[in-house]
């Protein structure tokens, strides 16, 4: 490289309580260079950009900006100093047009107040630029499609003219003809010496674009490739790598005449989930795979009736289930539970305590009449606590105060109380540590053993390989494909989820 | 011509507001016995420009995805405070006007100073300023009572060549030398841009901060306007807890009538004006069709309730219960 | 499980700041009478406190239900018409129905109030209205009704025997009835919190809504459950007020709203829902009380009273303020 890096990370690391997310990272981007950042899920690529575009701070490490040292306070300081991050999440506001969001920051002024024919034109020109004159600039945001809001923060990203310019996943929802401008802007931009960091976990699209690569896994920067130096064969094996065996329970012999628990056929949410039919025997554990975001969560929300206007049908043990909502779930004829993704907003009341939130859903086995038998209860919560080993001082601590994995802990106890037939977990072991994760899987297996139904989404392949005993892999809201036996492998995994075929080339 | 659909769509609250008005106006004037006299049209300015700007001090709050429960205090103070020291000459009645109208936008800059930087609920916050704002009201009028300079007074009230009600124009100033220029500022619209999602607004370097802080200086000097022009309107002062509160309920209920959102982000102050105006023709006509004035607080009271509920129409949108809870 | 220490460390002092409001408030109301003390050798006498002991029994049973309403993170603006609701529905219905109607007066008033706080309920759980502004319309509506209800039907105004003597008699050891009845509704109140599944849910639902609703608690029931409560508070306050003043008027509960916040904000309950307890408000609302009370001793005119209120309730919210946006 002639030139100097335009952004340089050195010993870069980021720890979410006690999870490294980022762990003494050296990363350098340059100027007129596409940047290709991959890795799985959770490898750390997102924090990498978070960072790079002064959202989060770093733990440790030093981050530079065309050779001079930064310390970004805020998003605003780092698209001061030429860094512009378009988003996966998108940044935009929903009740303003177009052309406000477009140059929300510095708009062009007359006597000091915006000047909005101006502003209409410059709306106009970027749209242009992108190829999106379809785009009314006084279009109110939140009246246009996913594909085109993308679009739109792409152009507001270009309007900063920025100097590095980072993607993350920026083309997930666009449509085949505006990926290929997308892709004609990223090279003429190229071109006038921008650079370019470029997240995707499309295969067919690095090989398309990138100059060079850098993979990440577990935090950790693996290796910095020029383009054509790897086989596509070579990165995906990169990405995986040679993972902490965990150990997992041993598989039953699968039974087929165990009788099916739940059966969803059909069902449809809007653009979110099409067509899903799947089915989990008693003492079955099902995983759910794929990209994070490719409908698994709505899928599970959806079986436990938290939304709204679904199609298809649900059945647990042949009965039709109602999806009016979590109470109709739970008094189904295999009572259900969900273990959400969130445990901070949605499984837990962080500043109580732990028995008030094992015993949340189990309360009304209490009252008696008038009387709340909290001698029972105060057994019943004990005996949780003790059957998954939950390290406490004492009953009255605030959940608050425990660690990422005895948190987890209280929400599975909450739902093992209800004595559930039927367990869909979202994505349990995020963020835990390691221990608890061995817990977790040996704690799904018995219950399975038990003949609890077991439909168990996760981010992490090798644990959905090693605990389940089939996988369906979905991707953009329906099921590509089922996995299971000697094809339940992390290539196949891998694979299926990025859409690429078996022998290694981009589809 | 694309243009013009878009500028009608965004502004089909504002729109229904006024269609909503001119029916009842055309409906109440053409009831009115002595038809649209320029009395009769002052009159009926006069009251309505009161509740006009207290409606558009809400407004701006409002924007925010906040609230201000103390407008109508605020309303109150001013009035009080203009009863006792716009006196005496033209000269020292128009300082006293400029006293009166930095205390409005000084308790205004006290309710954003408070929720921006000791973080606490707009509610909460301006329900507990409120009360200190009624207090210094009561003291300075302790009873009824005061008197505010009769030139400037008059000529606020009255009207220009002898037709155009004087109230009117000066609303009129507000919109075009207030209203307008905040609306096309940088900081008026990064408050719409923090009612819309305050996240999003940070994460594109929007000054979210800033924007609160003039939005709510701003409503208390539009709401000290408001309590100017009741002084000019009543020639005295009276620190009344029941008016203060009929005014921040019915600011609250002209802002959603306005087609603003109380979620905020969207909506416009002109909007409110005419939502202030269809309240005070509701009055109006419950007094030309001789309604028994008995009645008049119950139906302006299920009016209010039925107005703010249109907000319920959200709930029909979620298709993901949790959203419910946000 | 990893880190034992935290664990331990942090317990305490979770426990030490749920109560240090509480310790504060009750600290605050020992130096208010030693000070009144200095004053006045009046203020430790048993007459005096028992006086204000009566008198805090009305905003304690209006600051009961309103405290239920802020557990659950909402607030109820109704109160103020609510209290005159509760009043004018009991003498009416007493003048209307003679002496069955005297019988069935407190019931009826109270049921009125709580008819309010089911409209208010079903308007924050179906409609998913702010509280702030539902309760806001249902005071003017409210407001409205009684107006017509006096204007309209001239209906009887003054208390029954039985609601003068609730409210100011004092039949056992001289100590007044209204305080016996502030602490049966305290120890309801008490043990709806603390013994029932119900409180639990109210504590998940202020806490959490999202997590309390994927728990199969019905969140819905529980808003409308709190929000009656709060009505059938404040009407049944009224009743009593009516008592004590011997009759009911319009806007006679205008004056109990701030306080009644303040009094439940002061005792520590967190004014976004899920903290607080019982022995907190009972702090607040006697705070509240003897402030009024020392007030007026004083001779602090009402705009001293106002403006002492805000800057309290400001001062404290200010206080735990910050830790509270650290929870969302």
């Amino acid at each position: 490289m002639d030139a100097a890096p335009i952004l340089e990370m050195r010993h870069i690391s980021k720890r979410y309580g006690g999870v490294a997310a980022l762990n003494d990272v050296d990363f350098v981007a340059y100027p007129g260079e596409i940047h290709a950042v991959l890795g799985e899920n959770g490898a750390g690529k997102s924090t990498l950009i978070k960072i790079a575009a002064g959202v989060t701070d770093p733990s440790d490490g030093e981050l530079f900006v065309e050779g001079k040292r930064v310390n970004f306070r805020n998003p605003t300081e780092a698209m001061a100093a030429g860094v512009v991050c378009v988003f996966q999440e998108l940044s935009l506001l929903p009740d303003l047009t177009v052309a406000d969001n477009l140059s929300i920051v510095s708009p062009p002024r007359r006597a000091g107040l915006i000047n909005s024919r101006a502003q209409r034109k410059r709306a106009r020109e970027l749209l242009a630029m992108i190829g999106c004159e379809d785009i009314h600039p006084l279009e109110l945001v939140r009246n246009l499609p996913l594909s085109r809001r993308q679009m739109v923060e792409i152009a507001k990203a270009l309007a900063k003219r920025p100097k590095l310019l980072i993607l993350d996943e920026a083309t997930s929802a666009l449509t085949a003809a505006d990926v290929e401008r997308v892709y004609a802007i990223i090279r003429r931009l190229r071109s006038e010496g921008v650079g370019i960091l470029y997240v995707s976990h499309r295969m067919h699209e690095i090989e398309a674009l990138a100059d060079c690569a850098t993979v990440f896994r577990n935090g950790r920067r693996i290796e910095t490739f020029r383009k054509g130096e790897r086989s596509v064969g070579a990165i995906v094996q990169m990405m995986i790598g040679r993972e902490l065996n965990h150990h997992y329970p041993e598989k039953p012999v699968p039974n087929p005449a165990s009788p099916v628990a739940l059966s969803a056929r059909n069902l449809t949410w809007g653009q979110q989930l099409r067509d899903i039919s799947l089915d989990v025997r008693k003492g079955e554990i099902v995983g759910l795979g794929g990209l994070d975001g490719q409908g698994q969560r709505s899928l599970l929300f959806a079986l436990f009736g938290v939304l709204k206007g679904v199609s298809g049908t649900v059945e647990v043990l042949g009965r039709p289930l109602r999806l009016s909502g979590p109470r109709s779930a739970m008094r189904a004829a295999l009572p259900m539970a969900l273990i959400p993704e969130d445990r901070k907003t949605e499984g837990l009341m962080l500043p109580m305590n732990v028995r008030d939130n094992i015993s949340l859903a189990s309360l009304s086995r209490f009252q008696k009449g008038l009387r709340f038998d909290r001698h029972s209860e105060h057994a019943a919560v004990e005996r949780i606590i003790e059957g998954l080993n939950i390290k406490i001082a004492d009953l009255a601590a605030a959940v608050s105060t425990l660690s990422g994995g005895n948190q987890q802990k209280v929400v599975l106890g909450k739902w093992l109380m209800t004595g559930p037939g039927v367990i869909l977990l979202n994505d349990p072991t995020r963020g835990i540590d390691v221990g608890t994760k061995q817990e977790v899987y040996r704690l799904l297996r018995d219950l399975a053993d038990d003949g609890v139904a077991v439909l168990f989404y996760s981010t992490d392949y090798a644990e959905l390989i090693g605990c389940c005993d089939r996988v369906l892999v979905m991707y953009d809201g329906g099921i590509a494909r089922e996995l299971a036996g000697e094809a339940l492998n992390e290539r196949m995994m891998i694979e299926t989820a990025l859409n690429v075929d078996g022998k290694g080339q981009a589809a | 011509m694309n243009d013009i659909r878009h500028r009608i769509s965004h502004n089909g609250g504002l729109l229904a507001a006024v269609a909503l008005f001119v029916v009842m106006f055309t409906i109440y004037v053409s009831n009115h016995p002595a038809g649209l006299t320029a009395a009769v049209a002052a009159t009926a300015a006069n009251k309505a420009v009161l509740l006009a700007l207290v409606a558009m001090a809400q407004t701006l709050p409002v924007l925010t995805r906040g609230l201000d429960l103390s407008v109508g205090m605020v309303f109150i103070l001013t009035n009080c405070m203009a009863s006792a020291i716009v006196v005496g000459t033209i000269g020292e009645g128009f300082l006293g006007i400029v006293a009166v109208l930095a205390t409005g936008a000084l308790a205004g800059f006290l309710n954003g100073a408070i929720v921006v930087w000791g973080r606490l609920q707009p509610i909460i916050t301006t329900l507990a300023t409120g009360a200190i704002y009624y207090g210094i009201a009561l003291y300075i009028r302790p009873g009824p009572g005061g008197d505010v300079q009769s030139d400037i007074a008059d000529y606020a009230t009255g009207q220009l060549f002898g037709v155009v009600p004087m109230a009117l124009i000066i609303l009129l100033g507000v919109v075009v030398f207030i209203w307008l220029p905040y609306r096309n500022s940088i900081l008026g619209r990064a408050a719409y841009a923090v009612g819309s999602n305050e996240q999003a607004a940070y994460m594109s370097g929007v000054p979210v901060q800033r924007a609160k802080l003039l939005a709510y200086t701003l409503a208390g000097f539009l709401a000290a306007l408001g309590g100017l022009m009741l002084t000019f309107n009543t020639y005295s002062g009276e620190a009344s807890a029941p008016i203060a509160g009929t005014y921040t309920l019915n600011s609250i209920a002209a802002v959603v009538i306005g087609g603003t959102s109380l979620f905020g982000g969207w909506g416009s102050a002109i909007g409110s004006i005419f939502g202030a105006f269809v309240l005070r023709t509701i009055e109006d006509l419950l007094f030309v069709f001789n309604l028994d004035p008995l009645w008049q607080p119950l139906f302006q009271g299920v009016v209010l309730l039925a107005a703010v509920s249109l907000g319920a129409l959200r709930v029909l949108r979620i298709r993901n219960r949790l959203e419910l809870f946000a | 499980m990893n880190d034992p220490k935290l664990e331990a460390s942090t317990i305490p002092v979770l426990r030490f700041s749920l109560d240090r409001s509480v310790l504060i408030a009750f600290g605050c109301i020992i130096l208010m009478l030693l000070g009144g003390a200095l004053y006045s050798r009046e203020f430790l006498s048993p007459e005096y406190l028992l006086q204000q002991l009566q008198i805090s029994a009305f905003l304690g049973i209006i600051a009961s239900g309103a405290m239920m309403v802020i557990l659950i993170g909402h607030i109820d603006l109704s109160i103020p018409w609510t209290v005159t609701l509760g009043a004018m529905m009991a003498t009416a219905v007493a003048g209307w129905y003679g002496s069955m109607g005297n019988l069935v007066a407190i019931p009826v008033g109270v049921l009125c109030g709580a008819l309010v706080g089911l409209l208010n309920g079903l308007g924050v759980a179906y409609l998913r209205l702010p509280s702030m502004i539902f309760t806001l319309g249902m005071n003017a509506v409210v407001q409205g009704l009684m107006v017509l209800h006096t204007g309209g039907f001239a209906p009887q105004d003054h208390a029954t025997d039985a609601m003068h003597f609730l409210a100011v008699g004092r039949p056992v050891f001289g100590i007044p009835n209204a305080l016996f009845i502030w602490i049966i509704v305290g120890a309801f109140i008490t043990f709806l919190l603390t013994r029932t599944a119900f409180g639990r849910r109210v504590y998940a639902v202020g806490n959490r809504e999202t997590a309390a609703y994927l728990s199969g608690v019905n969140t819905n029931a529980v808003i409308i459950w709190c929000f009656v409560l709060s009505g059938a508070a404040a009407a049944f306050a009224g009743v009593l007020l009516a008592g004590y003043s011997t009759k009911a008027y319009q806007a006679m509960g205008d004056p109990y709203l701030l306080p009644a916040i303040a009094a439940v904000v002061l005792g520590g309950t967190n004014i976004l829902g899920g903290r607080g307890n019982y022995l907190g408000t009972i702090a607040g609302v006697i705070l509240i009380t003897l402030l009024q009370s020392i007030l007026a001793v004083m001779q602090m005119p009402e705009a001293g009273r106002q403006v002492i209120y805000g800057v309290v309730i400001l001062a404290m919210l200010l206080a735990y303020g910050r830790s509270e946006v650290d929870r969302k």
